[in-house]
């Protein structure tokens, strides 16, 4: 079944709340996906020669001090490290390939989960209400954030199999449904040097996205070209730097629901996911229609705001 | 006891709701009952069977009065997936908009939604009567058996594909017309029925200017040679 869930934010000063409404949305959500959970959280760009590079311990203790210290080593000095429990995000100004290998090399009890100046993720088996609460998700802010509840329907449950999925940089995408062709899409896409990390659909349909974007498409057309590419029932949800982007199959079979105020777009599997959201009394709420493409940008402090843009 | 009970879904459990309007509302002598905050919550009122009237303020989940019976339930907000499904008498009536499926399966009574309904309206209507104020979205009517649904709106794609003997009626436009559901003219006992219908759920409209899309009936005999086309 599955839950999804994101919530960008439109009044800057809500900012800092962030985590703290999102965290409901995912527990409730936790009805359509208990066995694991994840987040990708964007905040704003702090340092723009560093990337931020979210890391999953797999099991053991978690050696974070040795893991910062061997990478300033063999990379230079400026390098820091957030340590969260098994999930760490490491600042350093290495580029991605480099950091990935070392990581292959030296860490191989580590997963890489996400690359960019601003996202940073965490996703982990158990049940959403835990993870929220392992990770302290509460005290999360920035600017925009999507989350998943997973039922396991098509590959194993373990915390790479669990959504957000992402590739390239800034990028990452939630999905409730399944496709019936990620092996042909998977196998295309490793013909053109792309690498897998696991069997599962949703990693098939984020890479393609990515790999549309590469080769110039906008998200947009990358999502219209993925109309003719990607077979079975989706809702997708996705996030970059800019913007919030959300999409369901012309079959839309797997839910959605949208409410817009002047301080925040949320999107929920269910409107319950979203009863709990300060002024949702007065919110637009609304169903997307299928094979529509929403697009929410992201808000930057004292910039005008924009409306959802429609294609 | 006075004849309207209310009942606040942020103090009590749906389920504890339920249990009560199956076993402690029939017989009693409350007629009315008010349900505040349903905050999208699933399954309210499903399973009604007396003569009551359920008012529920505010936004309500999946399967809104399922398979009701003779209650009149009343959401002042959007419902979600199967709203009145398998409903077998009573009406239920949407003051907002509801999501896939309403009406699914309703084997009687009237379902009313002054807003608009999405994909897969009335699938496989069995009998009931189904009055959409706005649109209808894509696969509505499919394989419906029985009874009548009325659109004012616009119908999405795919409108009645296999139907069976349920006729729909639709005053905007129809996006396409599923396999084997045909147009077909207006007779005056249509009209009738549509403005009987739209007087029912008190909703306006001009009776006359309605579509008639009924079954053409060429899918009821397997033909190994249509190659699927219908």
């Amino acid at each position: 079944m599955c839950g999804i869930v994101g919530l960008l934010i439109r009044r800057p000063e809500l900012r800092a709340s962030l985590g703290e409404l999102a965290v409901p949305m995912l527990d409730c959500m936790g009805d359509r996906g208990p066995d694991s959970a994840g987040l990708a959280v964007f905040a704003p760009q702090q340092d723009s020669t560093c990337l931020g590079f979210s890391l999953y311990w797999r099991g053991g203790v978690p050696d974070w001090d040795a893991v910062l210290e061997q990478h300033r080593e063999a990379a230079g000095g400026d390098a820091t490290l957030d340590a969260n429990g098994d999930n760490g995000l490491l600042w350093s100004s290495s580029a991605p390939a480099d950091v990935a290998t070392w990581l292959n090399q030296e860490w191989p009890c580590i997963n890489l989960l996400s690359v960019g100046h601003r996202i940073r993720l965490f996703k982990d088996e158990g049940h959403p209400r835990d993870i929220a609460s392992r990770y302290g998700f509460e005290s999360l802010s920035g600017t925009h954030l999507v989350g998943h509840t997973r039922m396991a329907t098509e590959s194993m449950v373990s915390p790479a199999h669990a959504h957000p999925f992402t590739a390239g940089q800034d990028f990452c995408l939630v999905h409730n449904g399944s496709l019936s062709n990620p092996n042909s899409v998977r196998r295309r896409l490793q013909r053109r040097g792309i690498a897998f990390e696991t069997d599962n659909d949703t990693e098939a349909g984020c890479r393609y996205l990515e790999w549309r974007m590469r080769e110039g498409d906008s998200l947009e057309e990358a999502i219209e070209s993925s109309f003719g590419e990607l077979d079975g029932f989706f809702t997708f949800l996705m996030a970059t730097a800019e913007k919030m982007v959300l999409v369901r199959d012309a079959f839309a079979c797997k839910p959605a629901v949208v409410a817009e105020t002047d301080d925040y777009v949320a999107v929920g599997s269910e409107f319950r996911a979203l009863a709990h959201l300060p002024g949702i009394a007065g919110a637009k709420v609304y169903e997307p229609s299928p094979q529509v493409i929403y697009s929410w940008p992201v808000v930057e402090a004292g910039a005008p705001q924009q409306t959802a843009v429609v294609s | 006891m006075s004849d309207t009970v209310s009942f606040d879904l942020a103090q009590v459990s749906v389920r504890e709701l339920n249990r009560y309007f199956h076993s402690e509302l029939p017989g009693s002598e409350v007629t009315r009952i008010s349900v505040q905050n349903p905050n999208g919550r699933h399954s309210i009122g499903v399973g009604l069977d007396c003569p009551v009237e359920v008012e529920i303020h505010g936004h309500a989940g999946y399967f809104i009065a399922g398979m009701n019976k003779q209650a009149k339930v009343t959401v002042h907000g959007n419902v979600g997936w199967s709203v009145g499904e398998n409903m077998m008498s009573g009406e239920v009536r949407v003051n907002g908009h509801a999501s896939e499926s309403a009406g699914a399966s309703a084997h009687g009574g009237l379902l009313a939604i002054d807003g608009d309904a999405s994909s897969r309206c009335g699938i496989s209507l069995k009998g009931g009567n189904l009055v959409v104020a706005g649109d209808v979205g894509h696969f509505s009517a499919f394989m419906a058996q029985a009874g009548t649904m009325v659109v004012c709106g616009n119908a999405g794609a795919n409108l009645g594909d296999s139907l069976y003997e349920a006729v729909v009626y639709v005053g905007g436009a129809i996006d396409s017309l599923g396999a084997d559901a045909r147009e077909e003219p207006m007779e005056a006992t249509d009209v009738e029925a549509v403005r009987g219908l739209l007087a029912e759920a008190g909703f306006e409209g001009d009776a006359g200017s309605f579509r008639r899309v009924a079954s053409a009936r060429s899918l009821y005999h397997w033909n190994a040679e249509a190659h699927q086309e219908y």
